[in-house]
């Protein structure tokens, strides 16, 4: 299963993926959010979606120097806190921008594939796709 | 509230000696919990008695609360300063991305004392204060582009509010407004203004973090419940789908929409303008507030040819709500959606509260009818029902003060009508400009009375509603109930809750997401807090004049019948002096 953004048209800039996602990993408010919403360019011209697309060959973790990213059956990767020195590497290499970053632990926070954004989701913007 | 929560941290700036520091101020945030609450006691530290509000002694207050950035719909800020429209108290709520900003920035609120000399901006990121160089922003045409601008040379993107003025603001027009994410607005009393005089063109406001809980688990599953009646709610529903303008179909049937400055409550033609319309002809997006489901703000996408030149067009998105409809549409004789839609989108590009505007407008249009006025006035606009391009000009001419009388038309219609004539339809309470609902008694003395004069200060429109077709309610009964509801919304607005979630936020629901932060109260602490700061909130406003009398008020509000019939002066009376009563105002 991954997580898919479906039409971002439908999107009405609430956040409240982000604030799911950040509730679900422990951190409420906005400290540990795996998932963005911003505008395209001012509220008027509607919103974008950062996520990760759970890539089949990821550009982040072929650039991991200690191999802390593995990859995930169904795309996409899980990272291996204890291998990672923190470099950016794979911030820089995503070119999706969805690589996010724990300022406190100076490690990449990584979008799961859970669905807990897509459930929170009030009008049907996010979905999960595949087995 | 938990000890290691940023909510007490106030952020103080000095904007004549460029300066900032954060005060730890558990004492207020504790007993007042945020918002309203907290936003009175600063202004009370902060404004000195009598001051000037267009002087750098008069503060801007922003605060946020405990339950931004972790429950649904807490997603206002309240701003206070002293009102350059009213003299008086200035309170104004907005949304937008504002609340959950400056929460996120980790701060209970922001105080900004002083003025620039030169024009500029704030920029708070998180820690990080900026001042910034305005000058090349100033006397910018188009809101839109200042925030264009400034997105542009900010951090922050999804995660930030940039606040700021238009023209009018720059000009000090009584009424201006201070926009946010484009489309919401700090709109009535003037803050636009008060920022002008600061010659303050923006504030921004950027930041992350986590929020500590009492208890994770117990969080997760309030907000489960919490989120999960937002999403199933009818009345969610309503706003989701046609937002506020949902509202003017059943007061122009009830005959309670003001049309033509209250010369009527109700037009046929009003359907022309209605929710339902709108979106059938218009609707090109709906926005929502940081952390709200509901998403009631409504977008209009209007298509418009170049006169000149075949084959140009231009398409504007154009935010419209039951207010502006009702101030610049039926106030007007605008029933013409494509016609109402520029004369929104010219009063969001300067920066204009549009309900003070419209209702600005629709005095000069009686008064110029009634020949009290002329052309030599109105610089040759020939100001009638329905004529867009006229008002269009006006607006132009009201915040380029092009003359005396457009500089009087910028400071209200009482000001106007003190030089003119016409008090008797120019339609303000306590020199504010009056909301959309001609609904009864209730209504009015909302606006006499309330803080913000907005129609949202307590139920009245509502109790009118409700009190429809049956035996009148004992004036002293109606008093008492308004001013119980407006206690209890002052415990929603210290908690920046919107509004139009407060059937999700009963006492009991509120108790326990305050128990999330750390806050013990149950629903009887909690009403009697609300009571606590409205009564701040009087002392403040007696502090700097407040006396509101019902001779002061328009004859016309007794004139045009209301749905339950002419509001009858005598009950009125009556009902205001219980009101003054239960606040303990002198008789």
């Amino acid at each position: 299963m991954r997580l898919n953004v479906v039409d971002t048209d439908r999107c009405v800039g609430c956040q409240i993926c982000m604030f799911a996602c950040s509730r679900l990993h422990g951190r409420p408010g906005l400290g540990a959010n795996r998932i963005a919403v911003r505008s395209a360019g001012g509220m008027e011209r509607g919103f974008v979606a950062v996520v990760c697309r759970a890539c089949a060959d990821p550009p982040c973790a072929a650039v991991c120097p200690n191999d802390a990213l593995k990859l995930r059956e169904g795309g996409g990767v899980i990272l291996e806190p204890e291998k990672c020195t923190g470099c950016g590497h794979c911030r820089d290499a995503c070119p999706m921008g969805a690589v996010f970053w724990d300022e406190e632990a100076q490690k990449p926070m990584i979008c799961v594939h859970c669905g807990y954004c897509a459930k929170h989701c009030p009008h049907e913007v996010l979905s999960m796709e595949g087995d | 509230m938990l000890p290691q929560d940023t909510l007490a941290n106030v952020l103080y700036v000095d904007l004549s000696k460029r300066k900032h520091w954060v005060e730890r101020r558990e004492d207020l945030f504790e007993k007042y919990l945020g918002g309203a609450g907290a936003a009175v006691r600063l202004l009370e530290e902060n404004c000195p008695k009598d001051s000037d509000p267009l002087s750098p002694e008069n503060p801007i207050i922003l605060a946020t609360g405990p339950l931004a950035g972790l429950f649904p719909l807490a997603s206002k800020t309240v701003a206070m300063f002293k009102s350059p429209h009213t003299g008086n108290l200035g309170e104004s709520h907005a949304g937008g991305r504002s609340s959950v900003a400056l929460r996120m920035a980790g701060y209970g609120a922001l105080v900004i004392l002083g003025g620039n000399d030169r024009p500029g901006y704030l920029a708070v990121h998180g820690d990080k204060v900026h001042f910034r160089d305005a000058r090349a922003l100033w006397g910018m045409g188009s809101s839109f582009t200042t925030g264009r601008v400034i997105r542009e040379n900010e951090p922050g993107p999804g995660l930030r509010s940039i606040m700021r003025i238009g023209r009018a603001g720059e000009k000090l027009i009584s009424y201006a407004a201070v926009t946010t994410e484009s489309y919401r607005h700090f709109g009535r009393l003037g803050l636009g203004a008060v920022f002008g005089a600061k010659r303050l063109k923006a504030v921004v406001v950027s930041g992350q973090r986590g929020l500590p809980v009492a208890d994770l688990k117990e969080y997760r599953a309030l907000y489960e419940g919490i989120h999960k009646a937002a999403v199933e709610s009818p009345a969610m529903k309503k706003y989701h789908d046609l937002g506020t303008p949902e509202n003017v179909r059943p007061l122009n049937k009830l005959k309670g929409l003001p049309v033509r400055n209250l010369a009527a409550a109700s037009d046929q033609r009003a359907e022309d303008i209605s929710g339902e319309r709108m979106a059938e002809g218009y609707l090109g997006r709906r926005l929502a507030c940081t952390h709200c489901p509901v998403g009631c703000i409504h977008i209009a996408a209007l298509r418009e040819p170049y006169e000149r030149e075949a084959f140009f067009y231009k398409t504007s998105m154009i935010s419209y709500d039951y207010e502006p409809t009702y101030s610049m549409g039926a106030m007007l004789g605008v029933f013409d959606p494509a016609g109402l839609l520029k004369l929104l989108d010219a009063v969001e590009k300067v920066g204009l509260d549009s309900m003070s505007a419209g209702v600005v407008l629709a005095w000069a249009t009686e008064a110029f009818g009634k020949k009290m006025i002329s052309e030599n006035e109105t610089l040759g606009v020939k100001l009638s029902w329905g004529d867009v391009a006229s008002y269009g000009q006006a607006i132009g001419h009201i915040v380029s003060r092009s003359n005396e009388f457009y500089t009087l038309l910028g400071r209200g219609v009482v000001a106007a009508s003190e030089k003119y004539g016409g008090k008797e339809f120019a339609l303000a309470f306590g020199g504010n400009e009056m909301p959309g609902y001609h609904t009864g008694p209730g209504a009015h003395l909302g606006y006499l009375f309330g803080a913000r004069h907005s129609h949202l200060d307590n139920a009245g429109y509502s109790a009118d509603q409700k009190n429809l077709g049956k035996e009148p309610v004992p004036p002293e009964k109606l008093a008492s109930s308004l001013v119980a509801e407006e206690e209890w919304r002052q415990v929603l607005s210290s908690l920046v809750l919107c509004f139009f979630s407060r059937g999700l936020y009963p006492a009991e629901t509120v108790s326990s997401a305050l128990k999330c932060c750390g806050f013990e109260l149950g629903a009887d602490q909690l009403k009697s807090l609300g009571r606590g700061i409205l009564r701040d909130k009087y002392a403040f406003k007696i502090r700097e004049g407040f006396d509101p009398k019902i001779d002061s008020l328009p004859e016309r509000i007794f004139q045009t019948p209301a749905p339950g019939g002419v509001i009858d002066r005598r009950y009125f009376a009556a009902a205001a002096a219980a009101y003054r009563r239960e606040l303990g105002l002198a008789p």
